[in-house]
């Protein structure tokens, strides 16, 4: 049998291969041949066959039949043959070989060889590919090189002790007394093993970190071993670009992040060295920057002195000035962490990060772009505006989406005028129309129908832009929403706030129309203009037309449009005196809480016919919340009767809801309480709005507590915070009574100060159950924006033996967790 | 770190050191895909991207890309410096190394990384020493050599 070609012939020969199906013919051959080798069990040869393998393996070829031949090359005396073994089974076997448990015995006597350099590769392996039990049963192994004098085994030691304990973390008390005089070893690779060592025992065990604080106290140490490091001179071996070893110093700060991370005294001791080392390192090659971006992370995350903290914000100033664009992404990463809690101090630097939007690289004008929206606030929208909307006009697709929401909400909370905002929205809907995520077009449309004095200047503004251009749907579907609600104000008119367009009825009804054919309309956008133009009716005077196209749409092939068509038909001939109540203005929708999902409020008990869309998901009307006349509540004097409506949720089903409704419907103009009505808001308002759970995030950390004790009744408050907005808190209050008789007609009310805002949703019942056998409970929103200490005036009234029972109470002893 | 890669300009993998446990499958669907989105990306581009779950940081060197997956709280400046270290190693032991040293020597050249990284952190930060240790075990090899020679001129 001819000696197997050597490695680098293969790699030679393989190379000129042209085709793919040539390098795999000669794949195969070798493989073959080495295959042969394999059985004859030639250990000449063996180690220049693995290897082979190893190339092969590399260039994306199945190489399993050679793991086994791996152990024997590790088994083997020859250090050519262990070195080969070992790579072969880093590369070709791992945890989830049955196989890799063969190399445990050999590992454990290599890491006892004479030899350094095989202990050194039996560390190298067990630390790179070691499972669990093989860990387990080779640890004592490692913690004895731990504790070897020879520095080229202590550091692998201690790295290869770092992967035991991420596997088997129980491990970790092992290798503690070890540990402990690493740190006053002065080789610098055993240094900064064990201070990476130090930091993975920190970073899994709290208990771990305790001690190293305030035992070994390790704080000042380290201290000093980072001094020592700036201070001394040049040293060749660990030098840098003119600095003393980086990775160390690197490495030091991350541990002493952990160390003074929410501990005062570890952070005073630390105070120092990091102003020093802000201060002094060299900022003209990326190596001093690492280390300042270590140092920026550290002092942000311990519990600094605010010059300090100022210090380190405008080194990240600095870097957002850097030519160099991996420190402008780094420093926009670290403002986004820290522009929460250093607001002002980020705000300094506003230019700049909205000079980062105009970047080149897709990762630094995300993080421009998110940043920039941390920094709205009340005095700099406007400016702050006018760049994000240039930037929405000219960023790549994948942006858009977040932009357009990103400018609504800030739009919403800080919006200098009505007029303003609404233009706002339109140019949002009229260059990224497409990209607006589907709640954007009922969240606009409340806000435009609260905006009463602009309607006419809204509608006005959105039928030019539909002349334009029907192709972005969220803007087609406001726009159509618009003209059929306000349409009267469009042909007659009377904008105020610019030059009123001449419109006839016909334009506008074609317009409309035009919607319905058109190939770039959505079924959902059709379904729109066909309701729009149905509200016309009431409100233009080409009746006849309207009524045509209804008619011609009740043998639509779109079922949706179909039933809509046939509805308002039916409208037009057996209704019609319905009609001008059915399709009157829609009233205006009180907004309770800011963020998060809106809920809808009637105030009267007309209502639009529920006109189901199929493509929202089916509805689950939410209990309505009571208007939020509550703040009277609070002064004391005459209590506004709150409206609570008990709802029965109502699942929206597709078809034969409008005739549902005609029959429930009480035309009865009184006042709104009735709290009998079913009240179904149309889809397209609430979609979105009440498809976010309330409940997402249950922090378990809020104590509840007793909110009122008297005369046998008590209520509890349990505390939760909504997420996504950490403003909200919810509240649920249980209430339950001791005394023999039940309380019934039992109506709980709240009222709080101005800065918050309070939902309060429907109660399971209105009978608290004598002797503690039921509960009555309730849940409660209260937004928090001012993260105010949070204050509530509670009123009970409920029928206890017969008498009715009222009582005011306040409530203060909220626990601080609940509203900070 | 959890894994570093070195591919050509083509695409073509010339070195692959993973520190976490993955099947043979996982490995070369991340390979694909990373290695795809690294080769699109524009040289006025930073170094960093966001990939998955992990911060990915690469830079090229003449026709090789040194690619290097880190976790969310390692230093990605730092880790710029471990690649150039890794590579100012590769070019003293090589002599002014290219992309045809790491393709015909690519044992030595994980060699060199394991001497260098251990689980993916740094063993020692002095070049010399990594040097030093690397040649002394190529001393060792080379006692191997003689009887494998010897036993070739006569079979």
């Amino acid at each position: 049998m001819p000696a197997p070609i050597r490695l680098r012939e293969l790699i030679r020969t393989i190379r000129t291969a042209r085709t793919q199906a040539e390098e795999r013919e000669m794949i195969q051959k070798e493989c073959a041949a080495i295959r042969s080798s394999f059985r004859e069990e030639d250990n000449t040869y063996r180690c220049r066959n693995v290897a082979k393998l190893l190339y092969m393996h590399m260039l994306g070829y199945p190489a399993h039949f050679g793991q086994l031949e791996c152990l024997k090359l590790i088994a083997s005396q020859k250090f050519t043959d262990k070195r080969i073994g070992y790579l072969g089974a880093m590369l070709l076997l791992d945890e989830r070989q049955d196989v890799h448990l063969l190399m445990t015995n050999c590992i454990k006597n290599d890491l006892n060889h004479s030899t350094q350099y095989v202990q050194g590769l039996a560390l190298c392996t067990l630390g790179c590919m070691g499972s669990s039990e093989m860990c387990r049963d080779l640890a004592g192994e490692v913690e004895k090189l731990l504790k070897t004098s020879n520095s080229y085994l202590r550091k692998k030691a201690a790295l290869c002790a770092v992967h035991v304990i991420r596997k088997v973390p129980e491990l970790m008390e092992m290798f503690l007394p070890a540990t402990k005089n690493l740190l006053s070893e002065k080789n610098h690779g055993v240094l900064h093993t064990s201070v990476v060592l130090l930091t993975e025992m920190c970073e899994r065990s709290p208990d771990m970190l305790l001690h190293f604080r305030k035992v070994w106290i390790l704080v000042p140490q380290l201290v000093r071993i980072l001094k020592n490091l700036i201070m001394s001179g040049y040293s060749p071996e660990h030098d840098v670009s003119g600095i003393s070893d980086p990775f160390l110093q690197v490495r030091i700060l991350r541990l002493l992040r952990i160390l003074g991370r929410s501990d005062d005294d570890s952070s005073e001791a630390m105070n120092d060295i990091l102003a020093q080392v802000a201060t002094n390192t060299e900022t003209s090659k990326n190596v001093g920057n690492a280390i300042l971006y270590e140092t920026v992370l550290t002092i942000m995350d311990i519990k600094s002195e605010s010059g300090l903290r100022v210090l380190a914000i405008n080194i990240l100033g600095r870097f957002l000035l850097n030519n160099d664009k991996n420190i402008r992404y780094v420093a926009l990463t670290s403002l986004l962490k820290t522009v929460q809690t250093d607001h002002n101090a980020v705000q300094r630097h506003r230019s700049t990060i909205v000079d980062c939007l105009k970047d080149l690289d897709v990762s630094i004008k995300r993080r421009a772009m998110e940043l920039s929206f941390a920094l709205v606030n009340g005095n700099n929208i406007r400016g702050m505006m006018k760049e994000l909307l240039y930037f929405l006009d000219s960023c790549d697709p994948e942006f858009k989406a977040d932009c357009a929401s990103g400018v609504f909400l800030a739009a919403e909370k800080y919006a200098p005028s009505k007029r303003w905002h609404i233009d706002t929205i339109m140019r949002v809907l009229t260059t990224a129309g497409s990209y607006v995520r589907d709640d954007s077009v009922p969240n606009l449309i409340q806000l435009i129908t609260n905006s009463v004095e602009m309607h006419a200047y809204t509608v006005q503004r959105l039928y030019k832009a539909l002349l334009d251009d029907i192709s972005q749907q969220p803007l087609v579907q406001v726009s159509s929403w618009c003209i059929g609600e306000y349409g009267d104000l469009l042909v007659s008119g009377q904008c105020e706030e610019e030059e009123p367009i001449q419109v006839t009825e016909d334009e506008v009804l074609d317009v409309l129309e035009g919607l319905l054919v058109s190939n770039l309309s959505t079924p959902v956008t059709r379904g729109y203009s066909l309701t729009a133009i149905m509200k016309l009716s009431t409100r233009f005077s080409s009746v006849n037309r309207i009524k045509k196209v209804v008619s011609i749409y009740g043998s639509s092939i779109d079922v949706e449009l179909q039933q809509r068509a046939v509805e308002y038909n039916a409208l037009f001939k057996k209704y019609d005196h319905m009609r001008p109540a059915l399709l009157e203005r829609m009233p205006i929708m009180e907004k309770t809480a800011s963020n998060g999902p809106t809920e809808i409020v009637q105030t009267n008990g007309e209502t639009e016919p529920s006109v189901p869309d199929t493509k929202h998901p089916p509805l689950v009307t939410q209990p309505a919340n009571q208007a939020n006349d509550l703040l009277d509540l609070l002064g004391g004097n005459d209590v506004v009767p709150v409206i609570q409506t008990t709802l029965p949720t109502k699942p929206a089903s597709a078809g034969g809801e409008l005739l549902d409704l005609l029959g429930d419907l009480s035309l009865s103009s009184g006042p709104a309480p009735a709290p009998s009505v079913p009240i179904s808001q149309p889809p397209f308002l609430l979609d979105g709005l009440s498809s976010q759970p309330l409940f997402n995030d249950i922090s378990a950390a809020i104590p509840p507590m007793t909110a009122y004790s008297k005369n046998g009744l008590k209520i509890e408050f349990t505390f939760e915070r909504a997420n996504p907005n950490p403003n909200i808190a919810v509240i649920t209050i249980h209430a339950t009574n001791t005394t023999e008789a039940d309380m019934t007609e039992f109506v709980f009310q709240a009222a709080v100060p101005k800065t918050f805002q309070l939902q309060l949703l429907s109660p399971s019942s209105n009978m608290v159950p004598a002797l503690n056998q039921g509960s009555v409970t309730q849940v409660i929103r209260v937004l928090n924006p001012q993260k105010q200490q949070l204050r509530m005036r509670v009123k009970l009234t409920y029928t206890h033996k017969g008498s009715p029972v009222q009582d005011l109470a306040e409530v203060n002893n909220f626990p601080p967790q609940s509203w900070q | 770190m959890q894994f570093m890669l070195l591919f050509s300009r083509q695409g073509k993998l010339r070195l692959q050191k993973w520190y976490v446990p993955l099947s043979d499958k996982e490995k070369k669907k991340i390979t694909r895909e990373l290695v795809q989105t690294v080769l699109a990306r524009k040289p006025k581009m930073c170094s960093f991207l966001e990939w998955r779950d992990l911060k990915v940081v690469y830079k090229r060197y003449a026709s090789l890309y040194f690619c290097c997956a880190i976790e969310n709280q390692d230093n990605e400046l730092i880790t710029l410096e471990i690649i150039h270290r890794y590579v100012e190693l590769l070019d003293k032991y090589f002599g002014s190394v290219c992309e045809l040293d790491i393709i015909f020597n690519f044992e030595k050249a994980y060699f060199i990384l394991d001497e260098f990284l251990l689980g993916g952190e740094a063993q020692d930060t002095s070049k010399k020493n990594v040097l030093k240790a690397i040649e002394q075990a190529d001393l060792l090899a080379e006692e191997n050599r003689p009887r494998q020679f010897f036993f070739s001129l006569l079979s």
